[in-house]
């Protein structure tokens, strides 16, 4: 027995001088609740792809925490005076991992790609064609002006993909995408399917002494309680896109660990109520607002999501130069949410009860889904509405019900995805009612006066003029009531102390991480 | 040989009974995999849906589909993952020895441990420490398996942090054979001790109730008459038939072993075929998920096939009836 404890421990005590070694060589170790079916982000979106995807593949920009546009595979850019062109200058010394250099052809074909292929269709559409008339020039030519491109250039929605590997075959079956070839600051190793993946610093990276570690391991958990006890005991160095309110709090008690909610907001996650606007009663604007003044959003920021969450006032998340403070805030009064159900027909009965209706959430969702359903349910019985709470098994049968507006009420957490015209407009404009998918226009509303400022504001290249627009979309959209505005998604990184160098910019995660190395 | 077709006829058709209602199962449940892949690029156009369900055959009618799946089957193809976009049986073959390794691990633990606390209170069932193992059978057996892991990682990986919190190996790697084994071994203990507890319950009180019919046995008193050793006669002669009714429910059991390991592996983030169901059902990815359930249903199938022919060593009467059991005889005859 004496003899087994000492090997035991002496097997622990190796494990341990082990990690402590790794830890000497600049590797990182990071816990994530997300499964990533590739790795290739110009044919899918989501942050479970985009996070690898933006260390793999370099992109023509990227962004810094003020939403200013940095030079990254294009070391500058113009863009024409009648905005129907955008000049990148590629850098010359950009190479994919597989040693080829990057050239402009890479750039086309990986346009073409992301046209072709990406879910989000708006993003690119205005593109005719990409001139190439050299290896570091290429020249986007557009439909119309179309200001989002210079966000759609971001790491993570225009990875750069190597022609000569890509443009074989079809793409959604490429085997590159489960073992891809960039050209960003870390290539491909290994990845064991919702297991862990492995990447390595790319030593010929085109930016000098970046990146600064030299080992990435994203090592996937399936249970996230399991995911933050690995952080708080030290297993795991970081963790990306904690929304869970109970796990921000707990890490933030933790030794050496620290929580913070800054960059991403260009991701824009709001939470939010939607309803079904072609339903009775809620074909009503007067009854979507009542509820929205019957809800008291202090409480919910404060006690639901444990003060961790920012208020969202409108479809635009609050940090983007096109966002408004100047809408209806929807202040909490029950006597004008009671008189707004009165004037809509909806009077009490003799019980006191108005009428019944069904809120949904996203299942696995707790604080921003669950606990606000919970607590709807007793908040709206006090003006008269009873509220039956409709639990989803897991998230199809939740976008089943919602994607063929079989629902009432439903909260919901939606992403901006940097520019309006790719995350915003899809949500509201009436050419987007598509029966059987999800996060479209699933609440059906359709205005003809915000059709038209969101197609102006697609066009329009001079940003007073933009905000200028958006501000009147947001005013009409916010009094309209299609949707009620909660708070955008606590998304926070923890990581520990002796980490420095965070991926902090409007992207978060979801963008090369060439400064983030151990101080000790 | 008849014998042996017949039942070889049986299983195929077993197992074709378990592939057609598991499919049909399967559309019954809201949702399809188009709209999780949706869900997780953030909203996609009519268009793309339709061309990923056409993609994938979910736009064509559900027998259709299911003769287009027996079909490959029955050649080895059990398709593509719709979620990993990999072929399935490289994805199945790469999950299947962390379950086994668990399985086994878990059924050994459950065996030798439920057999001995058996014996333990069969040999002093008025004892205190047999009350005590009854408590702890009950208490093991009532717990569900989940909540056992959810305790023990709460104890042994958070209050005395001695065991890793998840995974089958150390993520950074570890040097050598013995280093791995070491590993392998380290990051098993609270996986198999969880998916154990409810079967050292259980085994532990159907080995006691078998042990204390055994030992009122008349060539139990016999051997005992014969001088022979308490170690002799429990373990000579008791142990073999008081162990028959574990072997019979290890063999039942398998099924819900697997489904426990499900259980398990999600909380222990062990990467193994019950972790690859659990995502399967969440994704809806109809074609990992019918592969796991087609080898979920083979392994059960040839589990109590060897229960019966482990049935044959273990007691000769039961698996050798075209010959005497000689050892029987020896025993009667002593």
């Amino acid at each position: 027995m004496k003899h087994f404890r000492k090997t035991a421990f002496g097997a622990l005590a190796g494990l341990a001088l082990m990690a402590t070694s790794a830890m000497a060589q600049q590797s990182l170790l990071v816990g994530s609740g997300e499964v990533p079916r590739h790795f290739n982000g110009a044919i899918q979106s989501g942050i479970a792809t985009a996070m690898p995807s933006t260390q793999i593949f370099a992109s023509p920009l990227m962004y810094d925490e003020n939403w200013n546009a940095q030079p990254y595979l294009a070391k500058s850019w113009e863009v024409s005076e009648d905005g129907l062109a955008v000049t990148l200058h590629l850098v010359e010394n950009a190479t994919f991992h597989d040693g080829t250099p990057v050239t402009s052809e890479d750039v086309a074909f990986s346009i073409g790609v992301i046209q072709e292929n990406h879910p989000f269709k708006t993003m690119l559409a205005p593109v005719t064609s990409v001139d190439t008339p050299d290896a570091t020039t290429a020249i986007i030519n557009l439909a119309h002006p179309h200001p989002a491109l210079m966000l759609a250039m971001s790491p993570a929605l225009m990875p750069i993909l190597p022609k000569h590997i890509y443009g074989e075959g079809p793409i959604q079956q490429n085997p590159a995408n489960l073992a891809p070839i960039g050209s960003g600051p870390f290539k491909f190793v290994e990845y064991r399917q919702g297991e862990y993946l492995k990447l390595e610093k790319y030593d010929d990276f085109f930016i000098d002494g970046k990146p600064m570690l030299d080992e990435i391991i994203v090592q996937i958990f399936s249970d996230p309680a399991n995911l933050v006890l690995a952080m708080e005991r030290g297993d795991v160095d970081m963790l990306t896109y904690m929304a869970g309110v109970r796990d921000i709090a707990r890490l933030q008690k933790a030794d050496g660990i620290s929580v913070t909610n800054e960059g991403g907001d260009s991701i824009g996650a709001i939470n939010w109520l939607a309803f079904n606007t072609k339903k009775a009663p809620f074909d009503n604007v007067k009854v979507r607002q009542a509820i929205g003044y019957a809800i008291n959003k202090e409480f919910y920021l404060k006690r639901i999501m444990g003060g961790f969450a920012d208020d969202a006032m409108g479809p635009i998340t609050m940090t983007s130069p096109l966002a408004t403070d100047e809408v209806e805030a929807y202040a909490f009064d029950l006597a004008k949410a009671e008189a707004l159900l009165d004037e809509a027909g909806m009077t009490k009965d003799a019980d006191g009860k108005r009428f019944s209706m069904t809120v949904d959430y996203i299942p696995g969702f707790v604080e921003g889904g669950r606990n606000l359903a919970e607590y709807l349910r007793s908040q709206l019985k006090q003006v008269g509405i009873e509220l039956d709470v409709r639990t989803s098994p897991d998230f199809p049968t939740w976008a089943q019900r919602i994607s063929s507006y079989d629902f009432d009420m439903t909260q919901d957490a939606v992403f901006n995805w940097g520019d309006p015209v790719i995350g915003v407009n899809r949500t509201y404009m009436t050419s987007n009612i598509r029966p059987g998918v999800i996060w479209s226009n699933t609440q059906q509303y359709s205005n003809a006066r915000v059709d038209e400022l969101l197609e102006q504001a697609a066009i329009e290249t001079d940003l007073t003029k933009r905000a200028a627009l958006y501000k009147e979309f947001q005013q009409i959209v916010v009094g309209d009531a299609p949707i009620l505005y909660l708070s955008d998604l606590p998304y926070s990184l923890a990581y520990k102390d002796t980490l420095e160098g965070l991926p902090t910019t409007i992207w978060g995660p979801a963008s090369p991480w060439l400064d983030l190395h151990w101080t000790e | 040989m008849k014998t042996l077709l017949s039942k070889l006829a049986s299983v195929v058709g077993l197992l074709f009974a378990v592939v057609a209602l598991n499919f049909l199962l399967i559309q019954f449940a809201p949702g399809d995999p188009v709209e999780v892949i949706v869900g997780e690029m953030g909203g996609a156009s009519e268009e793309l849906v339709a061309q990923m369900r056409a993609e994938y055959g979910l736009d064509k009618p559900v027998l259709v589909q299911l003769a287009i799946y027996v079909g490959k089957i029955v050649t080895g193809d059990f398709g593509l993952s719709i979620y990993y976009n990999q072929p399935v049986l490289s994805l199945i073959l790469q999950r299947l020895p962390a379950t086994v390794l668990l399985m086994l691990a878990s059924m050994t633990i459950a065996v030798v441990l439920g057999t001995f606390l058996g014996i333990f209170s069969a040999r002093h069932p008025k004892g205190l420490l047999s009350h005590f193992v009854t408590l702890f059978s009950l208490a093991g057996y009532s717990a569900p398996v989940f909540w056992t892991g959810l305790m023990l990682l709460i104890l042994f990986s958070s209050v005395w942090p001695i065991f890793p919190v998840s995974g089958m190996t150390s993520i950074r790697g570890v040097q050598g054979v013995f280093g791995y084994i070491l590993d392998v071994a380290h990051h098993l203990v609270l996986p198999a001790v969880t998916l154990s507890s409810v079967y050292i319950a259980l085994y532990s009180r159907l080995s006691r109730a078998s042990m204390l019919d055994v030992l009122g046995a008349d060539y139990i008193r016999t051997a005992r008459a014969k001088g022979l050793s308490e170690r002799q006669v429990i373990y000579g002669h008791a142990l073999r038939n008081g162990i028959i009714p574990v072997v019979t429910m290890l063999g039942l059991q398998m099924g819900q072993l697997l489904a426990g390991a499900t259980l398990v592996e999600t909380v222990f983030n062990w990467p193994g075929l019950g972790r690859l169901a659990y995502e399967s059902i969440l994704r809806r990815d109809y074609p990992t998920l019918l592969a796991i359930l087609f080898f979920s249903a083979v392994i059960v199938v040839v589990a109590n096939l060897l229960t019966d022919l482990a049935y044959g060593k273990i007691d000769p009467r039961i698996g050798g009836r075209r010959k005497p059991a000689p050892r029987k005889t020896k025993e009667a005859t002593q």
